[in-house]
């Protein structure tokens, strides 16, 4: 079953642009110049039931309004667009009901609160049966480990522990689809940690679909078989993570622990993409030159402590690509 | 409708924090009404004509604004202002909720908590140390509370509108010192409306913001008899519809060109 449908989706903004100076300001009193931005500009994908997407992008690129496109909050100029078998803008109530969302920016608890009666305000809002409520809520506070912070009031919450309660938050009305736009940001490792395990039992156990923004590849990492890539409003890419790699670039690096830290390990096939002290990294074509073939070459000529080829980090890949769209 | 009582009790509850503002805003109004009071007790002095109010009831009248100025949509709600301006409203739009049935929930805490808060110890005060008398009858005490509602339903939808012209001009400043200004003066705040000349009656009736003040004080000191209580309550509540209409045609609006700040 398609959870998400999006069809040739296109969506501008007007933005007043203003001019520079005071010159500038009095002029933009009498006549207003105004200069268009394509947010979405034919984007087009859809998703399964049960499925967890990283949507990723650079800033600007198109994620938060797809995201407020597919959730009803703003309207398309042109396109098609299906959410759990409704059109969103048009049936907006009908559809978020089904719908959780967590903004990771953006807390969606009352701020003077304590975080368990914005709990009891959301099954009241979302009108989540007494018996029902009960069983989630208390599923969620022992998953989410929140028993110690259902009287503090929101405000005096850590970043993690708030995001911990946003995510309970965002799930006690059992949505069947779940938006996270960057549910990591801000957070010290273990919460991170905590967060993304949290995610992938939801997914795993669930079947809760997901669709991950983020600009935390080692989310998508850890998280997303399936990769969606936007940029300047359209999808450069959609598949797995290694289809991505593989379209990027197929380079290895080959890391190499020197005996004598003081040596140049040079070789035509491949270029040094950094140093630190005895270890250098590597880079190489597999298609010029196969792996066994180079470490033979390299460990005849150099003394080595050790040696492994690996995949380049996802950053570098997104950071090429990023900087060619650019370009 | 138990989402909306939900969100009604749970903003009402949260405003009833705000004591220390309460207490100053006691202190601001008592002092104002006592200036008021000073200024038309001079007038009453000066002058031999017959006013069409006593002094007794334009006293009565004063008290009762500085008792119930919250009640004005004079005030920003300053939980949207700050989620529109954040960009946080795109949780509220993301409830399964009529967004304007939402807002006005907001209106409805964000005038009567205050308003408790603020009207409780003035009513004491003034009526035992500065001349505010009892309701005329018990007819006209029901009358007044007829009218209160009446104004709650008022205030409530300019409230409303005021929150929704955000959407437009994200800070609201403008607007709001636009209508605050005719409020003030049609409301009856600043002089009550009985003592306005005649050519200027006609107007002050037709519009809508003497409901909000002149009104219910009036019936509550005798000024009007309790019989045209119910037209007055009509008056206030036509005009409370035709706010909510509008208001609910602008946030169609709005909501179609909105543009969530912050990305």
């Amino acid at each position: 079953m398609r959870h998400i449908v999006v069809e040739n989706l296109s969506k501008n903004f007007r933005v007043a642009v203003r001019q520079p100076g005071l010159w500038g300001a009095c002029r933009g009193l009498a006549a207003r110049s105004y200069r268009t931005v394509q947010a979405l500009d034919g984007v087009s994908f859809s998703i399964d039931a049960g499925e967890l997407v990283g949507y990723i992008g650079p800033n600007g690129a198109g994620k938060s309004t797809t995201v407020k496109v597919l959730a009803g909050i703003l309207v398309p100029d042109s396109g098609r667009c299906e959410v759990l078998g409704r059109v969103p803008w048009r049936e907006r109530v009908a559809t978020v009901q089904r719908i959780g969302a967590v903004f990771g920016q953006r807390t969606q608890l009352w701020w003077d609160l304590p975080v368990i009666e914005s709990f009891d305000l959301l099954r009241d809002i979302y009108r989540v049966p007494a018996g029902a409520y009960a069983r989630i809520r208390d599923e969620l506070i022992e998953l989410l480990d929140l028993a110690p912070l259902l009287d503090v009031p929101v405000r005096q919450l850590s970043l993690g522990q708030r995001m911990r309660c946003d995510l309970a938050a965002s799930l006690l009305h059992s949505p069947s689809l779940l938006f996270l736009d960057e549910p990591t940001i801000g957070l010290d490792a273990v919460s991170k940690l905590a967060a993304r395990d949290f995610v992938r039992r939801l997914n795993r156990e669930r079947g809760v679909t997901v669709l991950l923004t983020t600009h935390d590849m080692d989310d998508i990492e850890a998280l997303c078989e399936r990769v969606i890539l936007i940029s300047k409003g359209q999808i450069l890419s959609d598949g797995t993570l290694e289809a991505l790699r593989a379209q990027v670039t197929p380079e290895r690096w080959l890391i190499v622990d020197l005996l004598e830290p003081e040596q140049v390990v040079s070789d035509p096939d491949v270029t040094e993409v950094r140093r630190d002290g005895s270890r250098v990294v590597l880079r190489f074509d597999p298609r010029r030159v196969a792996a066994a073939e180079l470490i033979a070459r390299i460990t005849a000529r150099h003394a080595i402590h050790d040696l492994f080829v690996e995949n380049p980090p996802i950053e570098e890949i997104i950071a090429s690509l990023y900087s060619r769209e650019r370009a | 409708m138990r989402a909306y009582w939900a969100i009604v009790s749970a903003r009402f509850r949260m405003l009833l924090q705000y004591r220390a503002a309460a207490a100053a805003g006691f202190g601001t109004q008592l002092f104002w009404g006592l200036v008021r009071i000073m200024i038309l007790e001079a007038f009453y002095r000066s002058t031999t004509a017959k006013q069409p109010m006593s002094l007794e009831q334009a006293i009565d009248y004063i008290w009762l604004g500085q008792a119930m100025l919250m009640m004005l949509p004079a005030w920003l709600d300053i939980e949207v202002t700050a989620m529109i301006r954040s960009g946080t409203v795109v949780y509220e739009l993301l409830r399964p909720l009529d967004l304007y049935s939402l807002w006005f929930s907001r209106a409805v805490a964000a005038r009567t908590a205050p308003t408790v808060l603020r009207a409780v110890p003035m009513f004491i005060a003034a009526g035992l140390f500065f001349g505010l008398r009892a309701p005329a009858s018990p007819a006209s005490a029901a009358a007044w509370l007829l009218a209160v509602l009446g104004a709650l339903l008022l205030t409530c939808a300019i409230s409303t509108l005021l929150t929704i012209s955000l959407l437009w001009t994200i800070s609201g400043e403008g607007i709001f010192q636009l209508t605050n200004t005719c409020m003030w003066i049609f409301s009856g705040m600043l002089v009550p409306l009985p003592l306005f000349p005649d050519w200027a009656q006609g107007a002050l009736n037709v519009l809508p913001f003497r409901g909000l003040m002149d009104i219910p004080a009036r019936l509550y000191s005798g000024n009007l008899s309790p019989g045209v209580a119910g037209a007055l309550f009509l008056h206030q509540v036509l005009w409370a519809a035709g706010l909510i209409l509008i208001g609910r045609l602008l946030l169609a609006r709005g909501a179609r060109r909105l543009v969530v700040q912050g990305g």
